[in-house]
């Protein structure tokens, strides 16, 4: 039968599969990075992007340089990151325990859901003023503000997190007369693991834009303070010398979790 | 130790789902449960286990369990309950954490259960990296680890293809015919039970109750594939259940 269909009626079967699996390309990041900032210096410096806009890349490497050289930049920088490392793991840590006690009891969770709900949309920046009175104008109300700004988001996640723990292991566990502080810590925490993780992704993202608006009122360090005061100048270069500094404390911080995910989830399919 | 239940119901709110279970599970034996889908013989294990209350009855275990046992009535589940983040080894280890063994006897519990299950090559082997067959392997070699005097094993081979199921069935015969242990084992396929079962309860559609109890006295390690005897038993069996499934599976679709 197929002898009698010409040579040109026979072709390979179209491939229809393929794609919805990104995987990881890590040098692609890279390129897009060096070619936007290689962009902005061709720009500014053959004036069709006007000094007005954007400063000179190679400007804010050296004011960064500049930075570096004086100390300033170590002096910044370590008073930005203890406040940073003091309210986020404050925040996140209260934010797990709370998560989990509202995935595990009913009246903590009918008690605590609306309040969170309730806590969730309010700009925490606005309250600043309020913390300022209630816990000093000085380092408490910066670790307050990033505390609380951590809090909400990762209490959320975690007890999504523990609400999605397969129920099946833990009737197992209980099957096996684990007690029950060995099911919490055995099964339903590490189950919960990789939602709490990403939750924190974005808690520790909001801590940093937290900390640098903590810093712009009233602080004398920190990388807050050094854009707000170069923003107050038109100082440009060393507004964007401060703003990159966040942007590589977000990657760094990214690429810790990753880190981590990859230590502690080496179990997931 | 036995279990001995007598007049056992249950209802889920409307629902009748068991209906006056009498029934005794004699120690060293394996009493099979077989019924059509929905017909509460994995609540009935549930309840033998002590997982959920029985509406109206009462289980008993008759008798006190071996001194050596640490977890009396242990369950063995259909999508294994293993610990995705514990290595074989780990998960094992997971249920004589609670009971303050010394970490030397503990190892050796564990040595001992995963060569009886052949898993001994395996000890730290993540579950993603095992095939169904050896995480049930895995599951059974955790529920021997606890020295159980009941296994309640539900539906332990139905996630597996027929082949695996094949092997495990051998595996289990000769665990059994190795060191005799009692099992409640619920299943929907006739031929897992005629050939595991010395007794087989044969339960109607919902709301559950017993229609017949099957014996079987051929010895378990002498029925292997293709056995006559074993083959009239499941057609027999199978004449008892049919009317039954087909009602259950007509009343499902009114549902």
């Amino acid at each position: 039968m197929s002898d009698q269909i010409n040579a040109d009626a026979i072709r390979p079967v179209p491939f229809r599969g393929g794609g919805f699996a990104p995987s990881s390309r890590r040098w692609v990041g890279l390129v897009v990075f060096v070619v936007l900032i290689a962009l902005a210096e061709m720009g500014t410096r053959q004036g069709w992007i006007s000094s007005l806009t954007l400063p000179k890349p190679s400007d804010v490497l050296k004011t960064f340089g500049e930075l570096y050289s004086t100390g300033l930049l170590w002096k910044h920088l370590s008073v930005s990151l203890s406040r940073l490392i003091v309210g986020a793991a404050l925040g996140a840590s209260v934010g797990i325990a709370v998560g989990v006690m509202i995935g595990l009891f009913s009246y903590v969770r009918a008690g605590l859901v609306p309040l969170v709900a309730a806590l969730f949309p309010i700009p925490k920046i606005a309250l600043l003023p309020l913390f300022v009175i209630w816990f000093g104008i000085d380092e408490g109300s910066k670790y307050a503000l990033i505390a609380f700004g951590t809090f909400t988001p990762t209490v959320v996640a975690t007890y999504g997190a523990v609400d999605n723990v397969d129920r099946g292991l833990i009737r197992m566990g209980q099957s096996f007369n684990l007690s029950w502080w060995s099911i919490v810590r055995k099964i339903v925490l590490p189950g919960a693991m990789p939602g709490i993780l990403s939750g924190l992704r974005i808690s520790l993202a909001i801590a940093i834009i937290l900390l640098v608006a903590a810093e712009m009122l009233g602080a004398e360090y920190g990388i807050g303070a050094y854009i707000l005061e170069a923003g107050s100048l038109y100082d440009l270069e060393r507004l964007f010398a401060g703003v990159t500094i966040l942007s590589i404390l977000g990657v760094t911080l990214s690429i810790c979790i990753g880190m981590i995910e990859r230590r502690l989830l080496r179990w997931r399919v | 130790m036995d279990i001995r239940l007598s007049g056992v119901s249950h209802r889920y709110d409307q629902t009748e789902v068991l209906r006056d279970i009498s029934l005794e599970i004699p120690s060293g034996k394996i009493v099979c449960i077989v019924g059509p889908s929905g017909c509460g013989k994995s609540t009935l294990l549930r309840l033998i286990g002590g997982l959920e209350q029985p509406s109206a009855g009462r289980i008993l275990q008759v008798g006190t369990p071996p001194a050596d046992c640490l977890n009396p009535l242990t369950y063995v589940f259909q999508d294994f309950a293993l610990l995705p983040w514990r290595t074989v080894h780990g998960n094992i280890s997971l249920v004589l954490e609670d009971h303050s063994i010394p970490s030397q006897d503990a190892d050796d519990i564990i040595q001992n259960v995963l060569a009886r299950t052949k898993l001994s090559d395996f000890a730290e082997a993540l579950p993603k990296q095992l095939s169904g067959g050896m995480k049930q392997r895995v599951a059974i070699a955790r529920a021997l680890a606890v020295n159980p005097a009941v296994m309640l094993m539900d539906e332990p081979l139905s996630a597996l293809d027929s082949q695996t199921r094949e092997l495990l069935m051998d595996d289990l015969v000769n665990l059994w015919t190795r060191i005799p242990f009692t099992a409640v084992y619920v299943t929907h396929n006739l031929a897992e039970a005629v050939r595991l079962g010395h007794s087989i309860v044969v339960m109607s559609r919902r709301p559950g109750e017993i229609r017949e109890i099957v014996h079987l006295d051929q010895p378990l390690e002498q029925r292997g594939l293709g056995n006559a005897e074993l083959e009239d038993k499941q057609k027999y069996l199978w004449k008892l259940m049919r009317e039954e499934a087909e009602a259950a599976d007509a009343e499902l679709i009114h549902v």
